[in-house]
């Protein structure tokens, strides 16, 4: 039995022969515009078919809604006023003064809103002696939060444990990919997944539509039908020493691709020079191996708690537990089996 | 803050049910109740309303993409894994009626069950793949082999059985001395295998991120046990003469003792918001209607088991009390997972008391 919990490499303990070095995304959301992009490439490299009938969801400039078995990029989309910044603030510096790992010293206070109204109101035309204002030019009022999801290839991969058909597996990268011709769609790894990422793929005909604009425009034939889908991490790019699909069309580079180790120690420095520039709701989501999943393959840097993202603040992978509930599970059947034997042994009367 | 001159004759609001506006992020609940089953149907939990963000209200993990037919087979698969142990110990004692019946009823629930299984599938026809790997991870792994395995000797013994009963008109010629050798061993090896057709399904549930499954991984073994047990020996009660019923009879009041008490441990072992899935709506239902026909057929059974119509009739209560904890926890899971709070809320509140225990290593989210 492979590891169940903590800290590993995946694609060894897979027990791959020729272990490549492990490759993940680092998604850098103080940088990202929202411009979907990656949601577009992704779709069009990964031949993914439309989610949905292009409605609005009508609560923010997000209409994607989440990630599914067609959406493997999703840019969540929130706007937030002062009080949730500030809080933000709080909850970030909360983070940091825990002492959490490979913290460095502690940051300095938030930036006051006069220094930063008055880096605002400076004319951009006069030049000056001092270096470049790098701050945001946000208002300390609202802002808004804008992070593209993907699937966190997780070290410990909730998906990849309860799959009975061997359809997912671990590739020579420590990625996780659904093997689309031997899945029998069980939907095992849909419950398994702690973040709600792979799904069972419908081509939407179980509730028929009855709402105006039916099929807007005509659809090529969905592939995959029945079967669990999620991002590949681009498999097929990466066997070419390619850059996924999404990290090489991203305008910002906010995703960023690359070996695994690198993308942890980019998100570490990125994360302390927010920290220095005062912006404390500044964190990192994933990039510790110590936690429920062993550590993901695809870290975040976010601006406030991970559920503001829909992201669960404290995913735990089912199967660290399955020891444990083998254990329950044997001593329940073992008393069924007494309980018949006591009904018998009591005779015939 | 509304300027109403209304403002002033408002009832204060409640401590600690106080929401601050204007955060982004935070949507309704979907189903647009209250915390605390502010549907008026319960009592209000006695929890604090934990401080709840979501993404616009929607799910964080998904819900599994089960139907019904799977809920079915949770009940068929404890009638069935039930059937087989009872029929062996009648094999055992020779009481050839509990056998038969019993058997019989092994090898009816294992195929509908089965049936049910497949055409659940996103691909059916590929349900031989479940047979590809043996995976210790994977308790659908397991559990596919451990339902083959229990089938196969089901089927034999089934078998034998049906060909007794047709006066041995099943077309087996020379096959038919082979079935009578081996229906004796393929009775015992269903049966070795009946309790773990019962458990398995529970740990299927418990190994997942749904979580009310999740959360009951160490009572849920019990339930699902005790639920087969109650079931599988009402059925035999249901089709045996009372003579020949005295063990199906005390494995039923076993079973409802079993199965009122790790529900109740499971109930109050739960995560109080999580718990609120089992209490609530129409798993909430489905769940207390379940204990009330458990403890009215086993009282049934006790006092009147050796009257032919009462014992049918307990049967019938303990296979209706069975199969309603089975639909009420599955539908109870699928509403959790449907609810952000229902993994928002417990994470964070574990989070937390793992921070205040002085564990502060093994967050998913890091300063640095």
């Amino acid at each position: 039995m492979p590891q169940l919990a903590g800290p590993t490499d995946p694609a060894a303990d897979a027990r791959w022969p020729d272990v490549k070095p492990r490759k993940g995304f680092f998604t850098d959301t103080s940088i990202c515009i929202g411009c979907k992009a990656c949601e577009v490439a992704c779709k069009e490299w990964n031949h993914n078919p439309r989610d949905g009938d292009l409605d609005l969801l009508g609560s923010s400039y997000d209409n994607t809604g989440a990630l599914g078995a067609s959406t493997w990029r999703h840019v969540a989309f929130i706007e937030q006023k002062r009080d949730r910044i500030e809080q933000a603030q709080q909850t970030g510096r909360a983070l940091v003064n825990l002492g959490m790992p490979g913290l460095g010293p502690p940051v300095p206070a938030a930036r006051s809103s006069a220094e930063s109204m008055a880096a605002e109101s400076m004319p951009p035309s006069i030049p000056t002696s001092t270096p470049v204002e790098t701050t945001p030019p946000d208002t300390d009022e609202f802002r808004w939060l804008m992070s593209s999801d993907v699937c966190k290839h997780c070290t410990h991969a909730g998906c990849l444990d309860v799959c009975p058909t061997g359809a997912l597996f671990r590739t020579e990268f420590g990625t996780v990919v659904v093997q689309a011709d031997v899945c029998n769609g069980c939907g095992t790894c849909v419950a398994g997944c702690p973040f709600g990422v792979i799904e069972r793929r419908t081509d939407g005909t179980a509730a028929p539509k009855t709402k105006r604009g039916e099929r807007k425009g005509e659809q090529p034939e969905v592939p995959n039908l029945g079967v669990a889908q999620k991002c590949t991490l681009c498999y097929d790019r990466l066997i070419d020493d390619e850059t996924p699909a999404c990290a090489k069309t991203c305008p910002t580079t906010s995703i960023k691709f690359g070996d695994h180790t690198d993308m942890v120690t980019q998100a570490k420095d990125r994360v302390a020079e927010l920290h220095a520039q005062g912006r404390t709701e500044a964190r990192l989501y994933g990039a510790n191996e110590l936690d429920g999943v062993g550590g993901t393959g695809s870290v975040f840097l976010l601006l406030d708690e991970p559920e503001v993202y829909g992201l669960p603040p404290d995913p735990r992978v089912p199967t660290a537990d399955l020891p444990r509930m083998f254990r329950q599970a044997g001593l329940a059947a073992a008393g069924m089996a007494t309980a018949a034997a006591l009904a018998f042994l009591g005779g015939r009367r | 803050m509304t300027a109403s001159d209304y403002d002033s004759v408002r009832p204060p609001e409640p401590a600690g049910r106080r929401r601050r506006g204007g955060k982004g992020g935070r949507g309704p609940r979907p189903d647009g109740a209250r915390p605390g089953g502010g549907d008026g149907a319960r009592e209000a939990a006695m929890v604090p309303d934990a401080e709840f963000t979501s993404y616009y209200g929607r799910p964080v993990v998904k819900p599994v993409p089960w139907g019904p037919g799977i809920a079915a087979y949770l009940f068929l698969g404890g009638v069935a894994g039930g059937s087989a142990v009872l029929g062996a110990g009648a094999q055992l004692s020779g009481q050839l009626i509990l056998r038969r019946n019993c058997r019989l009823a092994a090898l009816g629930a294992v195929s509908i069950g089965a049936v049910a299984l497949v055409e659940d599938l996103g691909r059916p026809e590929r349900f031989v793949n479940m047979l590809r790997v043996i995976k210790l991870t994977s308790p659908m792994s397991l559990g596919s082999w451990i339902l083959t395995a229990f089938s196969g000797g089901a089927a034999v013994a089934g078998a034998a059985e049906a060909d007794r009963i047709t006066g041995q008109r099943l077309p087996l010629g020379p096959l038919r001395r082979v079935l009578r050798a081996v229906e004796g061993p393929a009775g015992l090896e269903a049966a070795a295998f009946g309790p773990l057709l019962a458990v398995y399904t529970a740990v299927l549930l418990a190994d997942t991120s749904t979580p009310t499954w999740n959360h009951a991984h160490d009572e849920l073994p019990f339930v699902f046990v005790s639920s087969a047990s109650l079931a599988s020996a009402g059925l035999a009660m249901v089709t045996t003469p009372v003579a020949e019923a005295a063990p199906a009879r005390r494995l039923a009041v076993l079973g409802v003792v079993g199965d009122l008490v790790a529900t109740q441990v499971m109930h109050r072992r739960m995560d109080p918001v999580v718990a609120e899935t089992l209490h609530d709506a129409r798993p909430g239902t489905m769940l207390r209607l379940s204990e009330a026909l458990a403890v009215a057929g086993g009282i049934g059974t006790l006092l009147g088991g050796r009257r032919r119509g009462i014992a049918a009739a307990s049967g019938l209560a303990l296979l209706a009390a069975s199969a309603l904890t089975r639909f009420g926890i599955f539908e109870a899971g699928i509403r959790s997972a449907k609810d952000p709070r229902y993994t928002i809320e417990p994470q964070k509140r574990r989070l937390a008391a793992r921070r205040a225990a002085g564990v502060t290593d093994d967050s998913i989210t890091t300063g640095g």
